[in-house]
Parts: structure tokens; C-alpha cells; sequence
């Protein structure tokens, strides 16, 4: 606190003050009052500044004391991120409950990284004082979780010579490590940890266009609408299409390395669902507890607006650290509607002009600058990490025209719509088929010809012009009845249908069909569109719809899913053929009893 | 500093008064109003600057003038004195009571704005609350610690359903110690008469607290009504140990009355002339239900938001429904054709139902049946909507059959009586006697086992 400055208040406005404080800077954090509560500088006045809380302010007075603290708002970063739940301004709340019960109290001095705790730190072989380092070199790595290897880099900001580097050991985060001398002789000493801004975008030597598919165990995800690695992505829907259990599943399924979730503005009970449910959980690839990856930013929507605006900032430059050790990092941020209004309530109270729906005239370029933080790069080290932003949209009454979703929608590559329609008759995931779409089909197809098979480009384009068809077709029904559809154009309804319910339609709830294998959702994809292609030709022969679609064989195909696991290939393939052979026996006693006409 | 009076209002309108050269006030601080007949308001300090002190007069600023004005500032947060003597009493939005009894004064007094659960300190609802209501019970399951507002509109029996809901609500098998928290704002007297007397007839009265603000009450109190009435339920609940169902009635009250405040005090409207704060203010409102570790009781929520115009897609029940744990929304529709209580099922949702229910909890077919049942819903839906534009002679006898069920689920699933308490294994049982009309490879969604156990193929009256 040696550059501390100080000031008093002059106005209290709900989370927004007018303090006096000469020399303050946009950005700078503040100690306010007697409560001693944190808030940061959003604008000057001369010398005025007005200042954003992250806690109540109920019970300040004006003329209290106000604190400049000289920087910004700053994230701790280094070991003992994973496995944490952190609030939108990075307080451990696990350590906060044991310290301070059930509800949060203000003014809390508390570290975000726990600093008792020793980590066995192993210096990177070869590297000797004496020799150069730059921003990035890895000093040496910690075993974080039994999944993840902590890599402890140089920060970005330092490079020089290396002084010395401490041997493998037991170390706290507050010991130094390492000492650099850069070049204008001034001796950094490294911990285990460091501090970044949150606003500012941590640095990589150059952007990589995305190369594979994120895995997330999703049909209508991958096989549909599929999202690279390090891709941005939206999933917008109005309140009860199943937004959250979609990140949800996501957060669970993925293949990345490590998932950051940012519960923005969240119900509570949901985030402790998360908090209950996931160190059950095992990854589906690696066989271990699925929170040895996890970090969780939990804002809940009662905790202070302020605070709910930074924690999107908190969880990204937490996902850019890790994407500088070389992950790929996936960050769900639910919701970013909250995080616009969070904007929009802290611009009102400013009296900042409002244009569309209240929301302040930079909604778009904020929006544009955090999004843009997610891709894929070449890192400062030279190795290759990632950073996927999946991010929420919750549109007012589930209209997607209003800004937060148009402007989402400009910047984003994969946009999974989510429809009330859908959810209203429990089809889900509830992601429509024709409003969604990806910009990356062509990449992910080159990746599953690669991996899965060279059939899959074609068979997504068909299932999706046969949900096309259908949305023609019903159009029809619902104007002039079935009765006006020839045979072939009702079955494709049947095929539609049958699309729907094996294929897009998946349970979070099912223990089988939860998560879904590249290898199963093709086999499923596969085995439908076969079906169909199949009852085209039996139709062509003369079969009668009603007798196909009533054919016992197709509600087994519907129930495929939830009856084999992904690791039950051969069993999927086992009744595929079973199928097939149940077709081809139709097929000659329709043409044979084509034949016996005359 | 609280025995000194001041005559400094400076302006007053629309429920707010501005004093001015007062200095030092805490923001969010209490204060006692004498007007010019000596009568005592109460107001609290919404924005202090250092000249100006904007205050929120609880009994609103009609008949004030500037000069015989005397404001005292307290120097005490707005707050509610609890104690086990809240059972059984009738008060106003701030606290003070309406119904002819003292105060009460033997309590600690607590501070009604409350500061956030921490999540982590949280425990997951997963108890099952059996409402007796098989559309609720059956397809959108409350748990304990959840909330779960009613969508409804005017002219719909939402406030029938909610006292059948606070009659009714039990834990299968459980005698529990509960206790009611009724917070209503801008209600009618006939609708606050209705509650006293539904609550009175069950003979539960005196596990009741009631916070009432009628519609002819001043709005400005509606604001601290809702945070009061928490305020006793947090305290029955972690204090006492009880497992508290708040009805609030009705939200919308509470949501203009925000308005009202907001317009006054200059705010920048965000939607429909509501302040940008809204989603914040409600959310302060509705998540301080839920569970906590290590603490007996809990706070189940159950609010009543009437939707302006039957628009589910306004503000107020469009951000409840971001905030809440699900909605049942009334149909009118539904009503119209005298079917009680008229839930729409297709838009009602219970986010934690899947934890609630199943083997343990409930039955080991209801997530299923909740889903099969949803599921040929929306296809009896399609059907009538065919059946009204080409006729339901026209339909195949696949569709004819999803009209039949259709009727009968609105007729004996959702429709029952208001004194009808029938227990989930019953509404189950039900669902499966409609559910038998269908042969078994219609029924995708539930599983082989639960078919061959419930399936009552050719049993189904002829």
C-alpha cells in the first residue's frame, strides 16, 4: 500500500459512488470506507472519480475514506486454480465459507490462491542459470491434479537472464523460484504464481486458425453443428429451453483439457448442482474425477451487479493462462445476457445515453472484445493451446432479434439456437435444426473422414434436408391433412421423425445416451439413414407406409441410443446388422411379390 | 445524531423527499417523518450525497409540505425484530403490526436487505414436497428450497391454487415442522380475506406470519415488503429450524412499485419504462430461498406473477423466469373451459425436478412417464391444431387417438378438485391409465421394465 493515495466519498448511488480522489486512474481498484469494500474506477471528473462497487454499499457514509490501490483489478494465477470456486472478482468461496459461514460478508481480506499450502514443483531439465529466458519458457511444472501438469511459465512481461532456479521441492506460492535479470538490470523474482489484469488480453506470438472439432458427446453438437477448437460459440434460447443443461453437458463431455465455467448471473441452486454433481463425475477420457479439470466462477444473480460484470474478464484471463501452458481450455460463460445487463445497469445509473432496448451504444464492442479473446494461438513458449468461449445468450421473451443476440450472432462461428417449441415437447437438446448453423462444417468433416468415416459429410447433409423436407411437408399436413401426401413423402416424415427421436433427440438424465461417442453418433447417424434410404426403396415396391412405420424394428431403433453405451460399438453394430437384414427380408418378399404379378 | 429533527425537505414527489445539508447519512439508513399533523412516516435513504439526501417515504409524500416537515435520521439499517412470537401475527410492509397486537420487542433486531448465500455454503434441493396437484406433483415437481412462481393472469384462480398449495404440501410420510410466510402486495382485501380464512379453515393459522400490503396501501412499502417477509423466513427457517413455504402474491405489484420509484428518482428506463436494475432487484428477492449445509429448515418459494396482458414474454415474468427454478403458467384457455387448476403443462417447467424424484424419492417410472406424457402431449397438440383446420373426421386413427387422450388428460390429469389431495403414486398410476391407450411401441420414452409393469394393455375400459 506504499502508492496508496487518499480520498472521501461524496455520493452514494446504489453500487456507483462519486468519490473525491486526485491522481486516480480508470480502471484502479479502490478500498472504500469503513466497510473497507472493493470497487474499481470506471470514469473521471477532474478530480472526481466515479466508482463502481463489487459490494453492497448499504450502511457508507460521504465523507468516508477511499483508498486509490494503485492497479487494476488483477487475477492471481498459478497453482491451486483447479478444483476451485471462485466469485466474480476471484475470492475462494470454499475458504469463505469456512471462514465466514453461510453468507458473504463484505470487506474480506482474503487471498484468491491458497498460500499454506506446499507444491512439489520440478524444474524444467536443462535449464541452468546463466542462460536466457523468455516470456513463456517453462520454468518447471507442478503436478496440479493427477490429470493436469501445472506448467509454470515466465510471465509475459518478463524476460532476461536467468539468475538461478530453485531444485525440485515442496514449495508455497509465496517462495521465489526463480530470479531474472532483464535487460536493463532489474532482478525479477519468480513465484509459483503471478498476478495479470483481467481487462488486458494475455499475450501469444501469433493467431492458428482452428484444425479439429471440439468433442462434446452431443449429437446435434458435433455431428450437426460442430464448434473447432478454439471457436467461439453461442447458445441462445429463452428461459427453459435447457440453456444450462446444455453448457452443462458440455462442461462435462468435452475433450478439452480444461473447462472453465463462469455461472454469470446463475440461480444458486444450479451452481451447487454443479458443485454437488461434478466431482462424481468421472471423464469420459481419462477415468478421472471430472473437477480435477474444472475451475467454477460462480455469480450468482443476487450477488452484486458489479461483480457479475468482471467475472466474464476473470474466467477469460484465468482460460487464457492455461491456454499459454499449451490446453486447450473450453469457457462457458452462463449467461452473457447477464453480463449485458449487468452493462446496461451499471450505464443507466451512470446516465449514460441508452440506444437499443437501454442497452449503452458500446454493448457491441465490449461484446466483440471478449469473444475475440477466445482462439486458437501459437503461445510466447511455441506450443499450441486454445481457448473455445461457448458463451449464453438469454433474449428477453426469446426473441432473437434483440441486441444481445444480433450482436452475439455477428461475432460467433457456431450459433446453437435453442427453441421453446423443442423444449415445451421435451425434445432435447432442444437446438433447432434450422436456425442454428456452423461455420466450420468443413473443417470438422475433414476431421471425422479422418477419424470416423468419409460418409459422414454426406449423411449430415442428408439427415438435414430430410428435417427440411419435413418442416415443407408438415407445412402441407397442417393445411390440407396427410391424406394429400403420397406414399414416398410420408415416409419421409417417418424418416424425419425417426431422425429426430434416434438422433438429435438425447437424454442428459440417461446414463447411456448422456454422452455419445464420435464412433456411436455415426453408427446412430449411419443406421437411420440406412433405414430411410431402405424403406425409399421398399415404398418404390409397392410397401405400404403405415406397415413400415408400425414396424416393431423402429422403436428399438429408437430406444439404440439409451440402450448401448459408447463403448458398446460392437453391440450398436451387432443390431444395425440385425436391422438390415430385417429390411432386406422385406425387400424380397415386396420385389418377389412384385414379380408374382402379372 | 438519531434525537436530532431536521426541517430540510427540500422537494418532494411521486414517494420520494430530498433533504438537503444534512451531512454524514448512510446510504440505505432508516428514517422517522413527522409531516405537519404530527404524523410519523417512515422512509429510507436510497442515494446520500453530501448535500442531499434523497429519501423513499414508505407511506408516500401525499399531504407533505416543506416547511413543517421533520425528518430524524436513525442511524440503523431498515430492520425486522424476530422472534418464535412472528407465528401467528399480522403485519404491514415494514414490519409493524396490523393487527391490533404490541410489537414485537423481545426479539434481535436483523437487517431486511440480507447479503448473499454463499454458494458454497449451499446444500442442493433434492427433497420431494408432494402439493397433492398432479399436473405439479406429477410434471413439474417442487422440491424443498426451490422456487417456483405461478405464471398467471388476471381473472385466473392463481390464488386458489396457491393456498391448495400451501394446504396440501406435505413430504411423503413426514410429520413436518413447517411454517408459512404470506407476503402480499397490492392485494385486494377480498384476496387477503380468501388467504386468512383458507389458512384458518386448514387450522394452520398459527404457524402463519403474514406481511400484507393492500392495493389501496401505499407502493413505496410494497419495495421493502418482499425483503421483510424473507427476512422472517430466513430467521423460521436456519434460526428456528422450520421448513418455511413463502407465498408471495402478487410480484407485478412489487415490480411497478419499482417502476414508480425508478421514474421519480430520474433512473434510465430500460424496458417498458422498468429500471435496468430490475433483474438484480428481483434476483435479491427470489434467491434468498434455497437450503443451507448444516441447517435444518429451508425457504421454498412460491410466487405469484401475474403476467400483464397474459404476455409471458413481459419483463416481469420474463426475468422471474431467468431468476426462478422453473414456473407453472395458467392458461386461460384452460379456465375457460372450467378445467381447475387450469396449468398449462406445455410451458411449465421444474429445473430441479430431476433430482427430486425417481426410485428414491417418488417412483422409479416418473422421470419417464413426466416425459412420455409431455411427449404425446405435444403430439395431441399438432393433432388439434390439424383437427381445427380440416375437421378431426379427416384425421387418421393414430391422430384420433392423441385428441381422445388429450381430452381426457385435461379432463381427469389436470382438472381435479380443490380439495383433492391425491399422492403422487395415485397421479402416477393415472398417467399410466391414460398412457395404456397407446400400444406399447408408441411409448418410446419410457422404458421395457416400466412398461411391463404398468402397461395395462386391453385393460383399458372398452
Amino acid at each position: 500500500m506504499t502508492e496508496s493515495r487518499s480520498g472521501y466519498i461524496r455520493e452514494i448511488n446504489g453500487p456507483i459512488l462519486r468519490i473525491h480522489l486526485p491522481g486516480g486512474r480508470n480502471g484502479e481498484q479502490v478500498r472504500i470506507g469503513s466497510l473497507d469494500i472493493v470497487g474499481e474506477i470506471i470514469a473521471l471528473e477532474g478530480d472526481d472519480a466515479i466508482v463502481q462497487a463489487y459490494e453492497s454499499t448499504d450502511g457508507l457514509r460521504p465523507g468516508e475514506a477511499v483508498h486509490g490501490l494503485g492497479h487494476p483489478l488483477t487475477v492471481e494465477l498459478g497453482p491451486g486454480l483447479l478444483q476451485g470456486i471462485f466469485d466474480g472478482v476471484q475470492r475462494p468461496l470454499q475458504e469463505i465459507a469456512s471462514i465466514a459461514g453461510d453468507n458473504i460478508p463484505r470487506g474480506l481480506r482474503i487471498h484468491s490462491l491458497d498460500r499454506e499450502r506446499a507444491w512439489q514443483f520440478s524444474p524444467t531439465d536443462g535449464l541452468e542459470p546463466g542462460g536466457q529466458v523468455a516470456a513463456g519458457t517453462r520454468l518447471g511444472t507442478v503436478q496440479e491434479t493427477e490429470t493436469i501438469e501445472h506448467r509454470i511459465l515466465v510471465p509475459p512481461t518478463v524476460s532476461g537472464e536467468l539468475i538461478d532456479l530453485a531444485p525440485a521441492g515442496n514449495y508455497t506460492l509465496d517462495s521465489t523460484i526463480a530470479r531474472v535479470r532483464d535487460a536493463q538490470g532489474k532482478v525479477h523474482k519468480l513465484a509459483l504464481y503471478h498476478r495479470w489484469p483481467v481487462r488486458q488480453a494475455r499475450p501469444y506470438s501469433r493467431r492458428d486458425h482452428g484444425v479439429e472439432p471440439l468433442i462434446t458427446g452431443q449429437r446435434i453438437l458435433d455431428t450437426f453443428f460442430p464448434l473447432l477448437k478454439g471457436g467461439k460459440g453461442a447458445v441462445p434460447g429463452p428461459f427453459g429451453a435447457g440453456k444450462t443443461m446444455v453448457q452443462q453437458q458440455v462442461a462435462r463431455w468435452s475433450n478439452a483439457d480444461i473447462v472453465i465455467y463462469v455461472g454469470c448471473g446463475e440461480r444458486g441452486n444450479e451452481l451447487v448442482d454443479v458443485l454437488e454433481s461434478f466431482p462424481q463425475l468421472q471423464d469420459p477420457y481419462t477415468g478421472r474425477g471430472m473437477m480435477e479439470r474444472t475451475l467454477l466462477i460462480a455469480n450468482t444473480s443476487n450477488m452484486p451487479v458489479v461483480a457479475r460484470e468482471a467475472s466474464i474478464y476473470v474466467g477469460m484471463t484465468m482460460a487464457e493462462y492455461f491456454r499459454d501452458q499449451g490446453y486447450d481450455v473450453v469457457m462457458l460463460a452462463d449467461s452473457t445476457s447477464r453480463w449485458a445487463e449487468a452493462l446496461r445497469e451499471v450505464a443507466g445509473r451512470l446516465g449514460h445515453m441508452p440506444v437499443e432496448e437501454g442497452y449503452p451504444a458500446y454493448l457491441g464492442s465490449r461484446l466483440a472484445a471478449v469473444y475475440e479473446r477466445a482462439g486458437r494461438v501459437e503461445t510466447l513458449g511455441g506450443g499450441r493451446g486454445s481457448v473455445t468461449l461457448i458463451g449464453a445468450v438469454s433474449p428477453p421473451g426469446g426473441d432473437f432479434s434483440e441486441p444481445v443476440t444480433s450482436h452475439t450472432k455477428e461475432i460467433i462461428q457456431t450459433f446453437w439456437a435453442l427453441s421453446k417449441e423443442l423444449a415445451d415437447a421435451r425434445h432435447y437438446p432442444s437446438v433447432d435444426w434450422v436456425d442454428s448453423f456452423s461455420q466450420d462444417v468443413s473443417i470438422a468433416a475433414g476431421w471425422w473422414a479422418k477419424e470416423i468415416s468419409g460418409a459422414w459429410s454426406s449423411r449430415r447433409t442428408q439427415a438435414l434436408s430430410l428435417l427440411a423436407r419435413d418442416a415443407e411437408l408438415s407445412r402441407i399436413v397442417n393445411l390440407v391433412g396427410p391424406e394429400a401426401l403420397s406414399s414416398a413423402q410420408r415416409w419421409e416424415l417417418e424418416g424425419a421423425a425417426l431422425v429426430k427421436e434416434a438422433v438429435l433427440q438425447q437424454s442428459a438424465l440417461d446414463e447411456a445416451d448422456t454422452y455419445c461417442s464420435p464412433n456411436k453418433q455415426f453408427q446412430l447417424l449411419e443406421l437411420v439413414m440406412q433405414v430411410f434410404d431402405q424403406g425409399k426403396e421398399l415404398i418404390a415396391l409397392g410397401a405400404p407406409v403405415q406397415e413400415l412405420a408400425e414396424h416393431p424394428i423402429l422403436a428399438r431403433i429408437r430406444r439404440a441410443k439409451s440402450t448401448w453405451r459408447s463403448d458398446e460399438g460392437d453391440q450398436l453394430a451387432a443390431f444395425a446388422s440385425e436391422v438390415y437384414k430385417a429390411f432386406s427380408a422385406l425387400r424380397s418378399e415386396y420385389a418377389s411379390g412384385q414379380e408374382a404379378l402379372p | 445524531m438519531s434525537e436530532v429533527e431536521y426541517r430540510r425537505a427540500k422537494a418532494a414527489q411521486g414517494g420520494l423527499l430530498i433533504v438537503e445539508g444534512v451531512e454524514g447519512i448512510a446510504f440505505g439508513d432508516r428514517v422517522r417523518i413527522r409531516d405537519h399533523r404530527g404524523r410519523r412516516r417512515n422512509g429510507q435513504v436510497i442515494r446520500a450525497a453530501e448535500q442531499e439526501t434523497l429519501i423513499q417515504v414508505f407511506e408516500g409524500t401525499d399531504d407533505i409540505d416543506m416547511d413543517n416537515t421533520w425528518v430524524r435520521f436513525l442511524d440503523q439499517p431498515l430492520t425486522l425484530t424476530v422472534s418464535p412470537g412472528l407465528l401467528g401475527r399480522v403485519f404491514n410492509g415494514i414490519g409493524e403490526p396490523r393487527d391490533g397486537r404490541p410489537p414485537i420487542v423481545d426479539g434481535e433486531a436483523r437487517g431486511i436487505s440480507g447479503s448473499a448465500i454463499n454458494p458454497a455454503a449451499r446444500n442442493y434441493p433434492r427433497e420431494f414436497i408432494q402439493t397433492g396437484i398432479s399436473t405439479i406433483d406429477g410434471l413439474n415437481s417442487l422440491v424443498r428450497g426451490q422456487k417456483l412462481p405461478i405464471f398467471s393472469a388476471s381473472g385466473l384462480p392463481h390464488n386458489r391454487l396457491a393456498a391448495q398449495i400451501v394446504r396440501q404440501a406435505r413430504l411423503p410420510g413426514e410429520a413436518t415442522n413447517f411454517a408459512i410466510v404470506f407476503a402480499a402486495m397490492g392485494v385486494s382485501y377480498s384476496d387477503a380475506r380468501f388467504f386468512r380464512e383458507s389458512f384458518s379453515d386448514s387450522g394452520v393459522l398459527g404457524n402463519v406470519v403474514m406481511f400484507i400490503n393492500h392495493a389501496d396501501d401505499p407502493p413505496v412499502e410494497r419495495l421493502a415488503l418482499p425483503r421483510v417477509a424473507l427476512t422472517a423466513a430466513e430467521y423460521l427457517a436456519f434460526d428456528l429450524d422450520r421448513h418455511v413455504l413463502v407465498v408471495m402474491t402478487d410480484m407485478t405489484h412489487y415490480a411497478e412499485a419499482l417502476r414508480e420509484v425508478a421514474t421519480a428518482k430520474g433512473d434510465v428506463p430500460a424496458r417498458k419504462g422498468y429500471p435496468g436494475y430490475l433483474y438484480s432487484d428481483l434476483a435479491e428477492i427470489y434467491e434468498r430461498s434455497g437450503r443451507i449445509r448444516d441447517r435444518h429448515g429451508s425457504v421454498t418459494m412460491v410466487p405469484v406473477v401475474s403476467m400483464p396482458s397474459d404476455d409471458i414474454t413481459h419483463p416481469i415474468p420474463d426475468l422471474t423466469g431467468y431468476i426462478t427454478e422453473g414456473q407453472i403458467v395458467l392458461s386461460r384457455e384452460l379456465n375457460n373451459q372450467g378445467v381447475y387448476p387450469p396449468v398449462d403443462i406445455a410451458p411449465s417447467l421444474s429445473r430441479l425436478m430431476k433430482d427430486g424424484i425417481g426410485k428414491d424419492d417418488t417412483r422409479d417410472d416418473h422421470p419417464r412417464v413426466a416425459n412420455q406424457l409431455y411427449a404425446l402431449y405435444a403430439k395431441a397438440q399438432e393433432a388439434r391444431n390439424l383437427a381445427s383446420i380440416i375437421g378431426a373426421e379427416e384425421l387418421t386413427a393414430r391422430d384420433q387417438r392423441y385428441l381422445e387422450f388429450a381430452r381426457d388428460f385435461d379432463q381427469r390429469f389436470v382438472g381435479q378438485g380443490e380439495d383433492e389431495n391425491r399422492s403422487i403414486i395415485e397421479t402416477l398410476n393415472l398417467a399410466w391409465e391414460l398412457l395404456s391407450r397407446f400400444p406399447r411401441d408408441a411409448l418410446t420414452r419410457v422404458s421395457e421394465t416400466d412398461l411391463a409393469h404398468y402397461h395395462r394393455a386391453g385393460e383399458s375400459p372398452a
